[in-house]
């Protein structure tokens, strides 16, 4: 299964490493990870796309986050309603032939076309995961050249539905 | 060479170089001792190291500085401090850091560092210290200006010894200690993301008084938490009100007295036969300050297929990492305790079940068989109880030596057992013998290692001799290493690959080169001799007794298997 957990750290050096150190350590592969600045100074956000097995290492991985020093929090947010985006860079091969063939796939994705040549487009794509991949599919055919993807960033919707089973809950 | 930066005042500000407020800093935390050894990195910091006023123990090895640290660490419960240059200095010492976590001891250890200029460019004795120690560290520093050493040591530390203890690291550039800075005299300490949880929940202490009030077979499980938090009296006092029996881990050894009525052995790989039975059988288990080790737990399918797991750790990520847990109780053992005797829940039912304890013990108990003109292992771990009455301050390495010391020596007092559990560390107990005789210079300290192990470290016998330390050293030796041949023998067909040490310096001569007083020992009259003579004497003195090879550590769990299966009981 995939998770998805946000972290809020100090925005020290070698706190990243400590945070894959632990992944790999522990042998769980990340699927994505993201970091920026937040809306405070010296603290900065991470949202980490991981593949586990099942909720009890999810359980494991967000203890281990929690136990380092400059990590200030951690949320397993996989369950929880949540904003979620990502943003793709697509250079498509596109003759002229193909070219507005193209277009008409980009605009019901709201992408936008950020760099044109002779014989070929780059797009940018944003949105959910799933999104990106069912555009990506669309675009193959044509020749894709080259692609990049942000991976996953993420934060929890203002309000959360109730959910019947509480599941989230904390030892601690 | 004149000091590179002496104090001096810049308008208001006092400023001083950054070795100097790195002392200050040190003195605050009252260190009473340094365990290192110097180099080009940490010239600045030795210089003012020079008549700072701080004792300094200058090991042989950089590896012996950070297990004597360790000893030290164990014995007091405070910090252990060393200081290792760049580089090589910094590698030899990942030995230590990596003990120190897994066995959960509090270091402060200071690396020196290339310059920042030249960070990343090779330089001469760089290494990616910070890199290279992060899986094994709680936290690590690097210092990139000279007034935060104020901050940093404070924080570190806070952070080696408050909830769940381990080693911090101080990466120190060398510019770092030469430049001069304003002194910061009352530094803040900035943890936003570290806040240990000390006080227990209160409905889950009142869960496991129900549980222990309905319990018919209860049972603790006593781990090192219980020494770290130094709740051996809680624990005591706990155990009598509400009746359980209790059995121990290897780490755990010395938190209740091997001599009291409700005391069952340890349990494990090696436990005594009543302890793992007890495990596999109890239906309340409540583990205070330990991790299930797979050492002690044997194959999970096994584990006390038939209790109730309560499990009060400071640490909450050892809580359901091994075994499925019902009462979860993150918190301080010693606050856990202190709570759950207030409780005074109603005891349980447990005097059938204590009988059935002790009446394994008496039907199953340690065993080994004593030859005429043969001296036997287990032998001169029961002699050293006897001379040393329970009471002496041991410290070992790992393997077969280490089993037996846990298994036949019977620790009655808490704090006086020094070894490495979880990284398993051949070498250790040397060095970490002069780490707690010299925190605690009164106590009688034995180091016992096997004829392997000592080989790693006995450098450090150049230590002990300049010190004078009283420290009794007792070499197990079956020119063999033990444990490695015990499994060949048992699970390699008897294909000794390696493990057998035909070829042996004479260890009497050896310490006598150090001016250390030695004796070699073939019998058991020759043992009980000169163990009397040994600890009669206030100098150290290093006692090689020659055992039989072929002699096993038993009983035994063999690897894959439940508790419930022993064999050589």
């Amino acid at each position: 299964m995939k998770g998805i957990i946000t972290l809020t750290v100090m925005n020290r050096p070698g706190v990243l490493n400590r945070i894959t150190n632990l992944f790999s350590k522990r042998s769980y592969n990340i699927e994505s990870i993201t970091v920026g600045s937040s809306e405070q100074p010296d603290i900065s956000r991470i949202t980490v796309v991981v593949q586990v097995e099942n909720d009890k290492e999810l359980e494991q991985i967000t203890k281990q986050l929690n136990k380092q020093i400059d990590i200030i929090k951690v949320m397993n947010i996989t369950n929880q309603a949540i904003v979620a985006r990502e943003l793709a860079l697509v250079k498509v091969t596109a003759a002229t032939q193909t070219r507005s063939e193209i277009y008409s796939l980009i605009e019901p994705f709201r992408g936008s076309v950020v760099d044109i040549s002779k014989d070929s487009l780059v797009i940018q794509i944003t949105g959910e995961a799933e999104k990106i991949e069912a555009f990506i599919e669309l675009l193959r055919p044509y020749g894709i050249k080259e692609l990049t993807r942000t991976g996953t960033t993420a934060f929890l919707r203002g309000t959360q539905k109730t959910q019947g089973t509480a599941k989230n809950f904390s030892i601690v | 060479m004149q000091k590179t930066a002496l104090a001096e005042r810049k308008g208001d500000a006092l400023m001083k170089s950054g070795a100097d407020i790195l002392m200050d800093s040190l003195k605050k935390e009252s260190v009473e001792v340094i365990f290192g050894y110097p180099g080009g990195a940490v010239l600045p910091i030795y210089d003012s190291l020079y008549d700072a006023g701080i004792p300094h123990i200058l090991a042989r090895h950089e590896q012996g500085a950070i297990h004597a640290a360790e000893g030290y660490a164990r014995i007091t419960g405070k910090p252990g401090v060393v200081i290792a240059t760049s580089g090589p200095g910094a590698t030899n010492i990942v030995t230590g850091l990596a003990d120190a976590l897994i066995d959960s001891i509090p270091l402060v250890v200071l690396t020196g560092q290339v310059a920042t200029g030249v960070i990343g460019t090779d330089a001469f004795q760089e290494a990616d210290v910070l890199g290279i120690t992060t899986p094994i560290t709680k936290h690590n520093y690097q210092v990139r200006n000279p007034k935060d050493f104020p901050r940093i040591i404070k924080e570190a530390f806070y952070i080696a010894s408050s909830g769940r203890p381990g080693p911090v690291l101080i990466d120190v550039p060398k510019d770092m200690a030469v430049l001069a800075a304003e002194v910061d005299e009352d530094p803040v300490v900035n943890l936003p993301g570290y806040q240990p949880k000390l006080t227990p929940n209160y409905l889950q202490i009142k869960k496991l008084g129900e549980e222990i009030a309905k319990a018919k077979r209860p049972l603790i499980l006593a781990g090192a938490g219980v020494l770290i938090s130094k709740a051996h009296e809680e624990l005591k006092t706990f155990a009598e009100q509400q009746h359980i029996p209790v059995v121990h881990t290897l780490l755990g050894l010395g938190g209740f007295p091997a001599n009291h009525p409700l005391f069952i052995g340890m349990a494990g790989m090696h436990g005594v036969y009543a302890a793992n039975m007890a495990l596999s059988k109890c239906d309340l288990l409540i583990n205070i300050g330990a991790r299930f080790d797979d050492r002690l737990t044997g194959n999970l399918n096994h584990f006390a297929p038939l209790a109730a797991v309560a499990h009060i750790d400071i640490d909450p990520v050892e809580i359901g990492k091994n075994v499925p847990t019902q009462i979860p109780i993150v918190g301080d053992a010693k606050e856990a305790l202190e709570m759950l005797i207030e409780q005074n829940s109603e005891k349980a039912e447990s005097e059938e079940w204590i009988k059935q304890l002790h009446d394994w013990n008496k039907e199953f108990p340690l065993k080994y068989e004593r030859v005429e003109d043969r001296l036997k292992p287990q032998y001169v771990l029961e002699l050293l109880h006897q001379e040393t009455k329970g009471e002496a301050v041991i410290t070992t390495d790992v393997g077969q030596h280490q089993m037996w010391a846990a298994q036949y020596y019977g620790f009655n007092k808490p704090h006086a057992w020094v070894t490495s559990g979880g990284l398993g560390t051949m070498g250790f107990g040397l060095p970490a013998a002069i780490g707690a005789q010299l925190a605690k210079p009164d106590a009688v300290v034995a180091s016992i290692v096997g004829d392997g192990g000592f080989q790693m470290t006995l450098q450090e016998l150049g230590v002990i001799a300049e010190l004078g330390l009283p420290i009794k050293i007792i070499i197990i030796n079956n020119h063999a290493l033990g444990m490695v041949r015990q499994w060949q023998q048992t699970f390699y067909n008897e294909r000794y690959s390696h493990s057998l040490l035909h070829s042996q310096p004479s260890f009497v001569k050896l310490a006598e080169a150090y001016g250390i007083r030695a004796f070699e020992i073939h019998t058991e009259q020759e043992a009980k001799e000169k163990m009397k003579e040994a600890f009669a004497l206030n100098e150290p003195v290093l006692l090689d007794f020659r055992v039989e090879q072929g002699e096993n550590v038993y009983p035994m769990v063999a690897p894959g298997k439940g508790l419930h299966e022993m064999e050589g009981v």
